[in-house]
């Protein structure tokens, strides 16, 4: 009972942006009601654009987020590291699961259980911008050209910064236990 | 019509079919979870698309490339990658924003940049990430990825 109520006072606050956005809209056309056409035609499209692919990349996600358990995940990344392991982070976050607030509870559990920080910060990055369906979604608006080149540069710099990350806090790490010591 | 469209629901109908033999309960479950996640986007896309018929039915196409177009320069780079990281808006719809912020004149490095920023950073989940991760690893990843989302709009801008 209690779920269901804040899912629908949830709903209920989403709908209040969307209420301001029809005000204005609706008192902008009313001034300039030769834009309605421009305005509404425009609209339409991209709608229509949006729902021919939006409830597909939907269902393939809850297909998905059900099927892949975050178990299975953490057991895969935990155990493997060196280019295998860079492959499988991207792979394993790109797969069309939930939103990014899921993954950071899963790679808590990743530094627990000792796996590479480097793995760690890919498998986040790919998780929040290699995902399988916003790609569909970029090549669905943007093209090919500018997807598949996004895709190749993110994938790569997302690699030197998981590196690096790692890099850096191994390195400060042992400032602190250097520093210690000196004491 | 186009080729996604086709290409990716036959796929999802591919997966649903394969998911249904397999494990009902399972399909079902995943089906309440597409359909939930549907009804919790479904305003934020009409926003988009209300949003994106006025940026293209009002805004004149040279006022928005003054601001982030080929000639503005770094500075309207910087703005439109600052307000990709600020902003929360669900990526799966940053992309025909994005579309319609390029059909008004946009240029192609800040498009990419407004994405890039968009969905590898996040500042309303920071603090859980902060929580879940440690203050040194969340600020580190946000960070550098708001450097590379710059580098990497730059390098798309030559390219194509």
């Amino acid at each position: 009972m209690k779920i269901e109520n804040k899912e629908r006072k949830m709903n209920v606050r989403d709908y209040i942006p969307l209420g301001a956005i029809i005000i204005v809209a609706v008192i902008m056309l009313l001034i300039f009601p030769d834009r309605i056409d421009a305005v509404t035609n425009t609209s339409r499209a991209y709608f229509t654009e949006m729902i021919m692919i939006l409830p597909a990349i939907l269902l393939i996600m809850g297909l998905f987020a059900i099927w892949v358990s975050k178990e299975i995940v953490i057991k895969y990344l935990g155990r493997t590291s060196g280019i295998k392991g860079i492959l499988l982070s991207i792979l394993l976050g790109a797969l069309p699961t939930g939103p990014l607030y899921v993954a950071f509870p899963m790679a808590r559990a990743l530094i627990k259980k000792g796996a590479r920080i480097s793995n760690i910060i890919i498998f986040l990055s790919a998780w929040a911008c290699i995902k399988i369906p916003q790609e569909i979604m970029e090549l669905q608006f943007l093209g090919v050209k500018f997807m598949a080149s996004r895709l190749i540069l993110t994938i790569i710099f997302v690699i030197i910064m998981g590196i690096s990350i790692e890099r850096i806090i191994e390195w400060s790490n042992k400032g602190k236990v250097n520093l210690k010591n000196g004491r | 019509m186009n080729s996604t469209f086709i290409l990716i629901n036959i796929f999802a109908l591919g997966c649903l079919t394969f998911a249904f033999i397999k494990d009902k309960t399972k399909t079902k479950q995943s089906l309440i979870v597409a359909i939930k996640s549907f009804i919790h986007i479904l305003p934020t896309v009409l926003i988009i698309v209300i949003l994106i018929g006025l940026l293209l039915g009002f805004v004149p196409s040279g006022e928005i490339s003054k601001i982030v177009g080929k000639q503005s320069g770094f500075g309207g780079l910087l703005l439109i990658a600052l307000a990709g990281a600020i902003l929360h808006i669900p990526a799966l719809l940053s992309f025909p924003l994005a579309a319609s912020f390029l059909k008004s004149g946009a240029s192609v490095t800040a498009v990419a940049a407004f994405i890039t920023t968009l969905t590898m950073i996040g500042t309303v989940t920071l603090p859980l990430e902060i929580k879940e991760l440690g203050k040194k690893m969340a600020l580190l990843r946000n960070g550098i990825s708001f450097i590379i989302a710059i580098v990497i709009a730059i390098v798309i801008g030559t390219i194509l």
